[in-house]
C-alpha cells in the first residue's frame, strides 16, 4: 500500500523518470514560490481527477473513456481556476495560461489511463499524492537552482554573498532550458551510478 | 511596428511558442529526432491550430459570452479541439488518403499539444479580434515550424557525436534549445 504513495517521489518521478509535464516545468520555475504554487495546483487537479475517475471507471463505456476523463479533468481545472482567482490572485496571474493548461498536462491523463483505469479509490488517492509530491519536488529543485543563480535570493532571503552578481539569464527562458538540461544530466548520472552498484 | 504585423512577427520570432513561451514542448522534444517527422508534425500543428483558433473564437463569442459562461472556456475549448481533431482525421482518411498518410499519425497527438489550447486561450484573454487571432495562430505555427525544423537538423547531426553518457538524448537537446533561445533573445527589442 505504502508503495503506491512513495513510488511517485523517486522511482517513478513524473518529471525526472517519466519525462512528462515538461512545459510547466520550464515555464513556472523562474521563482521558487511559483514552482511550489504550480506543484500544489497540479496536485489538487490530479487528486480530484484520480478520485472521480477511479470511482466512475466501471460505468464508463470503453469506447468513450478518454473524452469522459478529459471532461472530469477539465472540470477540476475550472474549479481550481475559480479558487485561485478568488484566494491567490497574485499567484494565478503569475502562472497565467499554465493553470488552464493543466488540462492537457500529460501526467494527469497518463495517470488516469495507466493507473486509475484498473485501481480502486484508495490506491488512486495515494498515487495522486505521491505523484503530486514527486512533481512538486522536481519543479522546486529546478526553481531553486534558477532563482539562486538568477537573483541570489530564495523567497526573499538573500543567500549568496554580497560580491555575487546575479546571472540574469537563469530566470529568462534560455536559463530554463539549460538548467533543466543539467538537472536531467545529473539525474541520469545518479541513476547510472545506482544501477552500476 | 505594432498592429497586426507586430502580432505576427512577435508570435513567430520574438516570443517564439517553444523557445520563449514553453508551449508544445512534448512534441518538440519527442518528434524532433528526424527532419521528416518534424516536417509532418509542424504541418499538422499549423493546420489544426488555424482550425482550432477559428472554431474556439466562434464558440466563445457566439455561445459563451451571450450566456455569461466565460468561465467554462477551458472545458469547452478542449472538447472542441478534441472533436475537431477527430473529425479532421476521419475526413482525411476518407477523402485525402495521401495527406492522411503523411500527417495522420500526428493528429491524435495534437489533442494534447498545449500550444493549440494555449493559443486559443491566449487569444480570448488578450481580447484579440478575429483577424488578430488568426494572425496570432499563423505566427505561432510559423514559430513552431521554424524552431522544430532547425532543431531536428541539429539533433540529426548530434546523433553522430561522442557525448558523455549522462548527456545523451534529452539533456543535450535541452542545452541546445537553450542556445537557440539565447539567439532569439537578440530580437527582443523589436516589436
Amino acid at each position: 500500500m505504502l508503495h503506491e504513495l512513495t513510488k511517485g517521489i523517486i522511482k517513478e518521478n513524473p518529471l525526472f523518470v517519466q519525462l512528462l509535464g515538461t512545459c510547466p516545468a520550464l515555464a513556472t520555475t523562474s521563482s521558487f514560490a511559483n514552482a511550489i504554487g504550480m506543484g500544489a495546483a497540479f496536485t489538487f487537479v490530479l487528486l480530484g481527477s484520480n478520485i472521480v475517475i477511479s470511482a466512475i471507471r466501471k460505468f464508463v463505456p470503453d469506447q468513450v473513456h478518454i473524452p469522459c476523463y478529459i471532461v472530469v479533468i477539465a472540470s477540476f481545472v475550472t474549479i481550481l481556476e475559480m479558487i485561485m482567482n478568488a484566494y491567490v490572485p497574485a499567484l494565478y496571474a503569475a502562472l497565467g495560461v499554465f493553470v488552464p493548461l493543466i488540462v492537457v498536462n500529460c501526467i494527469v491523463l497518463g495517470r488516469a489511463e495507466a493507473f486509475c483505469h484498473d485501481h480502486g479509490i484508495v490506491d488512486s488517492i495515494l498515487d495522486a499524492i505521491g505523484m503530486g509530491i514527486g512533481y512538486t519536488i522536481a519543479l522546486a529543485s529546478i526553481a531553486f537552482v534558477r532563482e539562486i543563480l538568477g537573483s541570489g535570493k530564495i523567497l526573499g532571503f538573500t543567500l549568496m554573498p554580497a560580491s555575487f552578481t546575479p546571472i540574469l539569464i537563469f530566470i529568462l527562458p534560455a536559463g530554463a532550458f539549460i538548467t533543466m538540461g543539467f538537472v536531467f544530466a545529473f539525474v541520469n548520472h545518479m541513476r547510472a551510478k545506482g544501477e552500476a552498484k | 511596428m505594432g498592429g497586426t504585423f507586430g502580432i505576427l512577427f512577435s508570435a513567430a520570432l520574438v516570443s517564439n511558442v517553444i523557445l520563449a513561451k514553453f508551449l508544445g514542448l512534448c512534441s518538440f522534444l519527442g518528434v524532433s529526432k528526424s527532419f521528416k517527422n518534424s516536417f509532418g508534425m509542424s504541418a499538422a500543428v499549423t493546420f489544426v491550430m488555424m482550425l482550432a483558433t477559428a472554431a474556439s473564437y466562434g464558440i466563445y463569442y457566439a455561445f459563451l459570452v451571450p450566456t455569461h459562461l466565460e468561465y467554462l472556456k477551458t472545458l469547452v475549448f478542449i472538447l472542441a479541439i478534441a472533436t475537431l481533431v477527430q473529425l479532421v482525421e476521419m475526413f482525411m482518411r476518407k477523402n485525402t488518403p495521401a495527406l492522411h498518410k503523411a500527417m495522420g499519425v500526428y493528429l491524435p497527438l495534437i489533442t494534447t499539444n498545449c500550444a493549440i489550447l494555449g493559443v486559443a486561450l491566449l487569444n480570448v484573454t488578450l481580447n484579440y479580434d478575429f483577424i488578430d487571432s488568426m494572425v496570432n495562430a499563423l505566427g505561432t505555427s510559423l514559430g513552431y515550424t521554424v524552431a522544430i525544423l532547425l532543431f531536428s537538423c541539429i539533433r540529426e547531426r548530434m546523433d553522430e557525436t561522442q557525448l558523455p553518457p549522462c548527456l545523451r538524448v534529452l539533456p543535450i537537446a535541452l542545452i541546445t534549445a537553450s542556445c537557440m533561445s539565447i539567439a532569439l533573445m537578440g530580437l527582443g527589442g523589436i516589436h
